[in-house]
């Protein structure tokens, strides 16, 4: 399947989940293992009223989301996955009334698990909001 | 609105009533329990917080969780000191069992208070306390004015 083709069925797919469409969350590509989603500011993912600034709890759902598809998007065919762990280190606080971009990759699959790493940002990755690392559980393993 | 101001409301209001006040968590539908003797928040089922068919979406439990860590952690500071920045640095989640289409509720616990870093615990469950969906880790730096 290439690339194109992938991004418009994961776009398509995504607009189904309606918790990442409560979020605003949505597809923006994927290139090299690397998933990118885009997180779109919303006065209703705000930490306090009036700053503008988007809570830390909407960081980690856009980040697991974000994993979840990097895992996804590895696999060969299509198959439940849940997450096992996720940490997230918040590097400083993102700026206000701006879009979020969650970015993961999956760096390493085992016959029962899925290991992750990524990190949400705004303006640049190099000057990211916040760093995750998570674990993914694959189907047959208990 | 800063987290000041709202640690500062929250703690007059002292029961965590205020958590309504927040965007994020009314987005999540999130509410404090107001019954019994110990904090805790509920987030009702509604379809928004569904992920999967039939399963709520991660983040919307570790949402839930680290709001429980911050007003748990605001109820208990001092109240005869002025409240510090409360900043949450490093949040890690644990899913353990699957969030069904039913209420979820969360409390947190301190395990250590400290001048400038707290450290605590989330639980999140929704049939049963001892059979918990997922549980958080949460190590939040305390910013005080310098005196």
């Amino acid at each position: 399947m290439n690339e194109a083709v992938r991004t418009s069925l994961m776009g398509r797919a995504l607009d189904h989940v309606p918790h990442m469409r409560a979020l605003g969350i949505s597809f923006r590509g994927i290139e090299d293992g690397w998933v990118e989603l885009e997180m779109a500011y919303s006065p209703d993912l705000v930490a306090y009223p009036d700053s503008g600034v988007i809570a830390n709890g909407a960081i980690f759902a856009l980040m697991d989301s974000t994993a979840g598809i990097a895992v996804v998007a590895g696999l060969r065919q299509s198959m439940p996955i849940a997450t096992i762990d996720m940490r997230l280190d918040y590097l400083h606080p993102p700026a206000p009334f701006e879009r979020l971009i969650g970015r993961a990759q999956c760096y390493k699959y085992t016959r029962s698990m899925a290991f992750v790493r990524g990190l949400a940002y705004q303006d640049s990755i190099d000057h990211p909001v916040a760093n995750m690392v998570g674990s993914f559980v694959l189907p047959g393993a208990s | 609105m800063t987290t000041l101001e709202w640690a500062n409301e929250l703690r007059r209001s002292g029961r965590g009533e205020r958590i309504e006040s927040l965007p994020y968590a009314v987005m999540l539908g999130v509410i404090a329990d107001h019954d019994g003797s110990d904090f805790k928040l509920i987030m009702p089922y509604r379809e928004s917080l569904i992920g999967s068919p039939g399963r709520l979406h991660g983040g919307a439990i570790a949402g839930l969780l680290e709001l429980a860590a911050l007003s748990t952690l605001v109820l208990a500071l001092p109240e005869d000191e002025p409240l510090p920045e409360i900043k949450p640095v490093t949040v890690t989640v644990d899913f353990m069992r699957e969030g069904g289409m039913r209420d979820t509720f969360a409390a947190a616990t301190i395990t250590r208070l400290g001048r400038r870093i707290a450290n605590l615990r989330a639980v999140a469950w929704q049939y049963d306390y001892s059979r918990p969906i997922a549980a958080a880790n949460l190590n939040i730096v305390l910013a005080r004015a310098a005196t």
